[in-house]
């Protein structure tokens, strides 16, 4: 492989990773104050508001079933409204975080509903606002959980990254793509997808790591 | 164990409470507490027991407000709980400590962390939290723990860890829902024991929800039985042990005294006489009359033999409470004469039926 290629590799690499990092941030900022939201907002909870949790909810669902690729194409005029442009590195990031932000949201709902409804009963009978239920016990205690889904959702991030390539959104994908399929060079397709296997690997095995230090509910963790 | 009267200040009280729940899709509605009038008086232990779904856990949750009434007055330290508003009722809720069944500590946290979590709520500056949490840790013998999470620890040691953390905001009322019912008969022993100790030494006034016998005759001064929603029997613990009036109350009262027919014996009784069949004869002890030779005095008079099926005696409130079953080898007539005699002596005298 020439050093032209590699030095594209790299780059490419460098790409998907700020394309990744910067809609996880942006999309665990709106997906995780929702996923709260989800998790504390229907008849009897916390923060009861049974009608917009069932909208929100909806809007949620429709996010998540609409397919990414189309996702991407549909919300061109927003991407190009908030990035300036619809192509390149930057202009992915709108649609991923768009893309991330609901399925952060139901992962952390799930990861909250986990924690045991016997503690916030506790924390109401020592005089707890609802908000300080949610500080104090259900997001510390939902920690282990919360970083196992934002891991989940950081691993298909790297998914969909490659597939903004498609679209002319830069990154590993838009390499693979245009060098590996269009110009028919295997060995950029391999090392395009073993460089994306050991980033979802090195994700994973970070996640796992963080979460298990979290985890306090076994002994000698 | 003193017995307190009514004469005590009220802590707690209950005016014609009742709570219901409106019905729901798949079920209809629940009455869980149906009219309760009760009096907790200041520095008590007082037990409430009942089977599960008798309403004791809804009864406990409408103290601290986690349930509102739906009639009546639920009155706290003068406080009427039913009136406050949102912030005054978490307010009202600092004085008010709260101990479970499954302990519900964090497991994030640590001891000391899950001991200071009440502070923390309550706004208490952080400096001096410390000075507050190391002397409870001490007070429950778990100034060692001090660093551990509630995974390392075993059941009563969470439970010791759950009333720390209950005392934390120095409370006039300490609740306890079912907090022994996880724990195996030792350990529940000593977490009654801890209860008792800080009851004596702050004064501090205790209410109980249970399903055990063995728990109220252990911590309690007074008891109030519970079933379908209602308080059906109330009084000192010794008064209820010594003449409980209800079926429900002499059922628990039996789990303790032995009073309750062994599974085995049921399965052998017969309802009516033979010639050969034994009378089967259920005689109870209760306080005063526990310690008269009555069965031997009962051989010398009659000429009669009798066969002790099964025994026990146990201490409430410093009186032995005790329950014989016995058979005898008798006529109808002579039964009647022997059980006529037994009744005269004060003891509670049953036939039960006959063995072959």
């Amino acid at each position: 492989m020439s050093p032209e290629l590699i030095n594209m590799i790299l780059w490419s690499t460098l790409d998907t990773l700020t394309m990744v990092a910067l809609a996880g941030i942006f999309g665990t900022l709106a997906g995780l104050p929702l996923g709260i939201f989800l998790a504390t907002s229907r008849a009897g909870e916390l923060f009861p508001a049974p009608n917009v949790n069932r909208i929100v909810g909806l809007v949620v669902n429709a996010t998540r079933s609409t397919p990414f690729i189309i996702l991407v194409v549909a919300i061109v005029p927003l991407t190009r409204l908030i990035a300036g442009t619809s192509i390149g590195t930057s202009a992915a990031v709108v649609p991923l975080t768009i893309a991330a932000t609901p399925f952060i949201a139901r992962v952390i709902e799930g990861a909250i509903r986990e924690v045991d409804q016997g503690l916030v009963e506790a924390a109401r009978a020592f005089g707890a606002s609802p908000l300080q239920i949610v500080w104090k016990v259900l997001l510390p205690e939902a920690m282990p959980a919360v970083t196992l889904a934002l891991t989940l959702a950081t691993v298909s991030l790297i998914g969909y990254s490659a597939m903004v390539g498609a679209v002319g959104g830069g990154g590993l994908g838009d390499l693979g793509i245009r060098y590996g399929y269009q110009r028919f060079m295997p060995e950029v397709m391999a090392t395009v997808v073993a460089v994306l296997i050991c980033l979802v690997q090195g994700v994973q095995s970070l996640g796992d790591f963080i979460s298990r230090r979290l985890d306090k509910r076994t002994r000698h963790s | 164990m003193p017995i307190l009267d009514q004469q005590g200040r009220a802590i707690i009280s209950f005016d014609g409470v009742s709570k219901i729940f409106p019905s729901r899709k798949d079920s209809a509605e629940v009455k869980a507490v149906d009219n309760i009038d009760l009096v907790v008086p200041e520095g008590a232990i007082v037990g409430v027991i009942g089977k599960s779904g008798a309403g004791k856990s809804t009864l406990i949750r409408l103290i601290n407000g986690l349930e509102l009434p739906t009639s009546g007055k639920v009155t706290v330290d003068g406080l009427d709980i039913g009136s406050l508003d949102e912030r005054a009722l978490r307010q009202a809720r600092r004085s008010i400590g709260m101990i479970f069944q499954h302990f519900n500590l964090l497991s994030s946290r640590t001891a000391f962390d899950n001991i200071a979590l009440p502070l923390e709520i309550a706004g208490t500056p952080r400096k001096d939290i410390k000075g507050i949490v190391e002397p409870l840790l001490d007070m429950v013998g778990l100034a060692d723990k001090r660093d551990r999470y509630p995974a390392e620890l075993s059941g009563g040691q969470k439970q010791r860890i759950g009333i720390a953390r209950a005392l934390a905001t120095k409370p006039k009322v300490l609740l306890s829902d079912e907090a022994t019912s996880a724990l195996d008969p030792e350990t529940t022993a000593q977490i009654i024991a801890l209860l008792r100790q800080i009851n004596a030494e702050l004064n501090l006034t205790i209410l109980f929800i249970t399903h055990e016998m063995s728990v109220v005759k252990k911590l309690a001064q007074r008891v109030a039985v519970m079933e379908g929603g209602q308080i059906i029997e109330q009084g000192t613990t010794y008064e209820i042990f010594s003449k409980p009036t209800h079926a429900t109350t002499k059922r628990f009262v039996g789990e303790v005294t032995g009073g309750n027919v062994p599974e085995w014996l049921q399965r052998k009784l017969l309802a009516d006489y033979a010639p050969g069949r034994q009378a089967v004869i259920r005689i109870a002890f209760t306080g005063a009359d526990a310690d008269e030779p009555v069965l031997s005095r009962l051989t010398r008079t009659y000429g009669v033999d009798f066969n002790i099926m099964h025994g026990q005696i146990e201490y409430v409130a410093d009186h032995p409470f005790g329950t014989l079953i016995a058979s005898v080898a008798a006529e109808p007539e002579l039964q009647a004469r022997l059980i006529a005699d037994l009744t005269a002596t004060c003891n509670t005298v049953e036939h039960l039926g006959y063995v072959a």
